[in-house]
């Protein structure tokens, strides 16, 4: 249960201080945040932009990397006429400011204390705060072994590609793609079925703390599938991203 | 048909402005079928004019939540209790 | 007075400083869909459209009764309480004042009732004298469910939360009472003129 310092969540202000584009159409954004009070892998932060008439947009976005002093990321998808998400990821430049409130949530949350397996299950841009735990495994050097099955549409979709492909001990991915697949590596592109949890997932046996993380239809699906395979849907926990991230 | 619903970690924003401790982890009894739930684990419509957080069983209204100008309206009768999990104190 | 920043650059949606439009609104060439719940499925052989008065009368007509009743094409524009309008919209249906005309009631209030249990409360009066229609075609075809469909009360010179998706009837009330978002902070009567959004605005 996350108890939170300082009490009730209020609105900060926060500084872009660096970019990283994953994709042509998605940006990671570092945000300097004087104030911070930290956050577990898993949390995710309310961004609020205000235009200068006063009207204002607010969207949720999960946080990629773990607590770092006052420093936050979030990665952000551009959605074609989407209100907020161009503006985020083609005109918000380094030094402009933006409002923050959070960290938010405790519920899909994990914590380098916890030594059991994990198993990551991740739609498109529900790896974001999948990511957040991988990173935080890797920070605290904790051995918890951990397994991500990560579902994305074509080989240019993959958010974090880089650092996903260098070897890391404890940590097996496996790349699903739905639409098309990488030219060198067979496997006729699918949705994720049981076939993929099954073979790139821990054994229901090893009772591991299972996170997913996508639109509501993969989340729906791949909960399914867990229960299917044995494993004790008290194990899974799922964060449904829906269209209002635009 | 996919329905256009998402969960209980959207509560998690709104309700931090009201409540000092993480709500998505706390535990809903629906009224209308008796099923508990962690707030986390409903099914909220968030396009709509205030947060609606409804049983994944019965389609129940568990929680409501408007957030106005100047104050925040929270709706509980749909759930019987609501169960906070604290420190040991 | 609102304290805070303003993000460089940020436009957001384009808002128009129209004179058609009531303040804080901004207009849409889309028809956002908002819903607070599951889409109610009714078969139109159950559909049933019923009055009830203060005194426990009720007045039922079916699809076929409905459908039977002279109707209207109203164009009307559309304010939601969430910011956005839809100007010049055109819908079919049957007026409030032709299934009212022989209901006896002395009730100044009313609560429209909807499947899947979303109410919403006016006064009586605004339901009169050419202000409100059921509703059962939008742009010239059958409302679709995800927009209220069989049919949906419309009442366009209030917030659109008014116009029930899904109706199935109406109550009427010597006294007011409160509907699905009245009673958590929306206000009782939702002029969108006098920007009527919360209660106590």
């Amino acid at each position: 249960m996350v108890q939170r310092p300082g009490g009730r969540l209020a609105w900060r202000v926060g500084r872009l201080a660096e970019i990283h584009d994953e994709t042509p159409t998605a940006r990671t954004l570092v945000l300097d945040v004087p104030g911070w009070p930290g956050h577990a892998a898993g949390q995710h932060v309310d961004v609020r932009l205000t235009a200068d008439d006063g009207y204002r947009a607010t969207r949720t976005y999960s946080l990629a990397t773990p607590a770092d002093g006052e420093r936050v990321a979030i990665t952000v998808q551009r959605v074609p006429g989407g209100e907020v998400s161009p503006y985020l990821t083609e005109v918000f430049g380094v030094g402009d400011p933006v409002e923050v409130r959070g960290p938010v949530g405790g519920w899909f949350v994990w914590r380098p204390t916890a030594a059991d397996p994990v198993l990551l299950l991740a739609g498109g841009a529900g790896i974001v705060p999948l990511m957040a735990m991988i990173r935080a495994r890797r920070q605290a050097g904790s051995r918890a072994p951990f397994k991500l099955i990560y579902s994305v549409r074509t080989p240019e979709d993959v958010y974090y590609a880089g650092e996903l492909r260098r070897p890391e001990a404890g940590l097996d991915v496996t790349v699903v793609h739905t639409r098309k697949g990488p030219v060198d590596r067979p496997g006729e592109p699918h949705r994720i079925g049981v076939a993929d949890v099954n073979t790139a997932g821990w054994p229901a046996e090893f009772s591991p703390q299972c996170f997913v993380c996508g639109p509501t239809g993969f989340v729906e699906t791949v909960a399914n599938i867990l229960v299917a395979l044995g494993h004790d849907p008290r194990r899974v926990k799922t964060e449904r991203f829906g269209p209002s991230g635009s | 048909m996919t329905e256009l619903f998402e969960d209980g970690n959207v509560l998690a924003g709104p309700a931090g402005e009201i409540f000092a401790v993480d709500i998505t982890g706390a535990t809903t009894r629906c009224v209308g079928c008796g099923r508990a739930d962690v707030v986390a684990a409903l099914r909220v419509y968030p396009h709509a004019p205030g947060l609606v957080a409804r049983c994944p069983g019965c389609d129940a209204v568990v929680v409501k939540l408007v957030r106005g100008p100047d104050a925040a309206w929270l709706d509980l009768t749909g759930t019987s209790s609501l169960r906070i999990p604290l420190p040991e104190a | 007075m609102r304290m805070g920043i303003v993000t460089p650059g940020f436009r957001g949606r384009a808002r128009s400083a129209d004179e058609k439009l009531p303040p804080g609104q901004y207009l849409v060439e889309d028809f956002p869909v908002l819903s607070a719940g599951p889409t109610p499925r009714v078969r139109l052989e159950n559909w049933r459209f019923t009055v009830t008065t203060e005194t426990g009368r009720k007045h039922e007509w079916s699809w076929a009764d409905l459908r039977a009743l002279p109707a209207e094409t109203p164009t009307v524009d559309i304010h939601c309480v969430t910011r956005w309008s839809k100007l010049g919209t055109s819908w079919r249906g049957v007026s409030l004042d032709t299934l009212l005309a022989d209901v006896e009631t002395a009730a100044d209030y009313v609560m429209a009732e909807s499947h899947g249990g979303y109410t919403t409360n006016l006064p009586l009066e605004d339901l009169l004298d050419g202000q409100a229609w059921i509703a059962y075609e939008f742009e010239g075809e059958d409302l679709t469910s995800e927009h209220g469909g069989p049919a949906r009360l419309l009442v366009p010179h209030l917030y659109f939360w008014k116009s029930a998706k899904w109706v199935k009837g109406l109550r009427l009330m010597l006294d007011e009472d409160l509907g699905f978002w009245e009673a958590v902070g929306y206000h009782s009567y939702g002029d969108p003129w006098r920007e009527q959004r919360y209660q106590g605005d």
